[in-house]
């Protein structure tokens, strides 16, 4: 093995720089949650620091803070998973029934723009949409004499979760519907034929033939979704709270994400911080492996 | 195709859904890019909706008067080129190493590579080992911060597999090394997905504006994203905002806002995207298909 090793050393040594850095960037911290059961701080270092168990785990778990964060992260991602999810499917079928192709190429090209602008500019477009001065949500509303004064959307805490939650879709929903347009792509005319055949309308063939025809890939990215159940959001957030500094708004948009970066970024608590975030990592694998098991038991898809 | 008539409502509904969501899409870009075209004591009396009422240059020519935003966004650019560079060339390296056959060490190589794609320390650890390596507050983290992506790896080790063998043994006959035959026959022809890959790449880095205002500290490496977060949330106390303020306050008839800077600011951030978008859309749509079919 290691002459066959030394005669493919150029392979090897292409292969090696990138394998290193894996190493370094993404192993190195894998092994560096050990922290989460240290007492840790950036002077003593790692070695030095004592072992104190789960002792972070006892008091994130015992936080008044946690169940806080708990509902919203919970919440804010069953929201954007029961509205993100179907949207782009929605849109896709839409798109299918289109027969003017300009008209088709215009909403797609518009649609996908948002996917590629950051956050921040996003950010920005959602402050001036709702600004309580001349913002054109409050303009409109105002015009159709839907409320009197203008409201400061971003400051009602109980609306933080539908502004979060529209904004993502609004964001992601029409490069979401590439893959299902594809998916929707390759199915074979000739179901629609014979549907037609029998006297099945179009909306009839959505729901008989292209929805059952799609519905792999739709499962394939639903276990997605359900894995992901604890990724709340986290840039989102962190901009459109200004960086968590909107007070009124934090007690409905405190996600663990989010506790994670200001226990430890901001407030130099890395043990802490470390913990918190180690108890979504484990969470989200088991809710990833058991998602995979349901749907591998009905027989549609799996991951692996 | 003939249509009956519940077939024909159907069409009409969903029309005007698309129609709104186009709008509704395209609205907010639109919007600001007029006020950002707009005198902005004028914005401030509202009624701003598709074209700018007094159109001025005044608020890019202060943006781009001011050093820090001129600096940030020569650091936003270094660090795309730069960036997207060197990460092309180390996963296509690391690729074509993997794509060969009886490579040793091979399926070791792969699970680690498969298995940081589901697991990650969190960003604590990371911290802790940038910090560590002396990587804080430096231009090298901009740029190799994800600077190989499993996902790309993936994709172009796929892309190499299925090319046709013939090429580099010819190649090889000739005398070419393997260095050879990757960078003078295989790089050549992997122009599409070259481009489809490097094209997220520079995007993602484009907008990237987190890490950077985690761990960057010093203004002048700072780029235009993270200094625009800084603009948005004008509540920040950073030099900028004092600068803007002085420049609205002594420029002339008071008819600068801070509002009107930061819409020319968020334009200047996304025109480049906007701009090439129409021209490279094949290479992002190629895009979100290879991103689904990784496994």
């Amino acid at each position: 093995m290691w002459s066959r090793f030394a005669r493919q050393w150029d392979y090897q040594l292409m292969i090696l720089p990138s394998l290193a850095f894996i190493i370094v960037f993404s192993y190195i911290p894998m092994w560096g949650v050990m922290v989460a059961f240290k007492e840790y701080n950036l002077f003593t270092g790692f070695n030095a620091s004592r072992w104190v168990g789960l002792e972070h785990f006892r008091i994130f778990f015992e936080s008044p803070e946690f169940w806080n964060i708990m509902r919203n992260t919970l919440a804010i991602s069953l929201l954007k998973l029961l509205v993100g999810f179907p949207a782009p499917i929605i849109l896709a079928l839409m798109l299918n029934e289109v027969r003017n192709m300009a008209f088709k190429r215009i909403v797609q090209t518009v649609t996908y723009i948002p996917h590629f602008i950051s956050w921040v500019v996003v950010s920005g477009l959602i402050f001036s949409m709702l600004a309580v001065d001349n913002g054109p949500v409050n303009d409109v509303m105002q015009k159709f004499s839907l409320i009197r004064d203008p409201i400061n959307w971003l400051s009602i805490p109980e609306y933080f979760w539908g502004i979060l939650v529209s904004v993502g879709v609004w964001k992601e929903v029409g490069f979401g519907s590439i893959v299902y347009l594809a998916a929707i792509a390759s199915i074979d005319p000739a179901l629609y034929e014979a549907a037609a055949m029998d006297g099945a309308n179009r909306f009839k063939q959505i729901f008989l033939i292209t929805i059952p025809s799609i519905s792999p890939v739709i499962i394939i990215f639903l276990i997605l979704g359900v894995g992901n159940i604890l990724n709340a959001g986290f840039e989102d957030i962190l901009l459109m709270t200004k960086n968590l500094s909107n007070g009124i708004v934090m007690p409905y948009a405190e996600v663990i994400d989010t506790y994670v970066y200001q226990m430890g970024i901001h407030n130099q608590r890395f043990s802490y911080a470390t913990a918190a975030g180690l108890f979504k990592s484990v969470l989200s694998v088991i809710l990833l492996f058991i998602a995979n098991g349901i749907a591998r038991r009905l027989g549609k898809a799996s991951l692996w | 195709m003939k249509l009956n008539f519940s077939d024909k409502v159907l069409q009409v509904i969903i029309y005007l859904c698309l129609a709104v969501l186009t709008f509704l899409t395209f609205y907010p870009f639109w919007n600001s890019l007029a006020i950002s075209f707009n005198v902005g004591s004028d914005t401030s009396l509202g009624g701003i909706t598709f074209w700018p009422r007094s159109f001025t240059l005044e608020n890019y020519q202060i943006v781009f008067k001011e050093k820090l935003i001129f600096h940030a966004y020569g650091v936003t650019i270094a660090r795309t080129v730069i960036g997207t560079v060197v990460s092309m060339f180390f996963t296509s390296l690391f690729a074509y190493g993997l794509s060969q056959r009886g490579i040793v060490f091979k399926k070791g190589y792969m699970i680690l590579c498969v298995i940081t794609m589901y697991f990650s320390g969190g960003i604590i650890p990371y911290f802790i080992l940038i910090y560590n390596l002396h990587l804080f507050d430096t231009f090298t983290f901009l740029i190799i911060h994800g600077m190989v992506n499993v996902y790309n790896m993936i994709i172009f080790r796929t892309f190499f597999q299925e090319l046709p063998t013939g090429l580099e043994e010819a190649a090889r006959i000739d005398g070419c090394s393997n260095f050879g035959v990757f960078f003078r026959i295989v790089l050549p022809i992997s122009g599409p997905v070259m481009a489809t890959l490097g094209l997220f790449t520079a995007v993602g880095l484009w907008n990237d504006w987190f890490y950077p205002a985690v761990f960057i500290s010093s203004q002048e490496l700072i780029p235009l994203q993270t200094l625009l977060v800084q603009i948005v949330n004008s509540g920040a106390t950073k030099v900028l905002i004092e600068n803007l303020n002085t420049y609205a306050q002594s420029a002339v008839q008071d008819s600068i806002t801070v509002k009107a800077l930061q819409m020319a600011t968020m334009m200047i951030a996304t025109l480049p995207i906007l701009l090439i978008y129409p021209f490279l859309q094949k290479y992002f749509v190629k895009g979100a298909m290879v991103g689904s079919m990784k496994e």
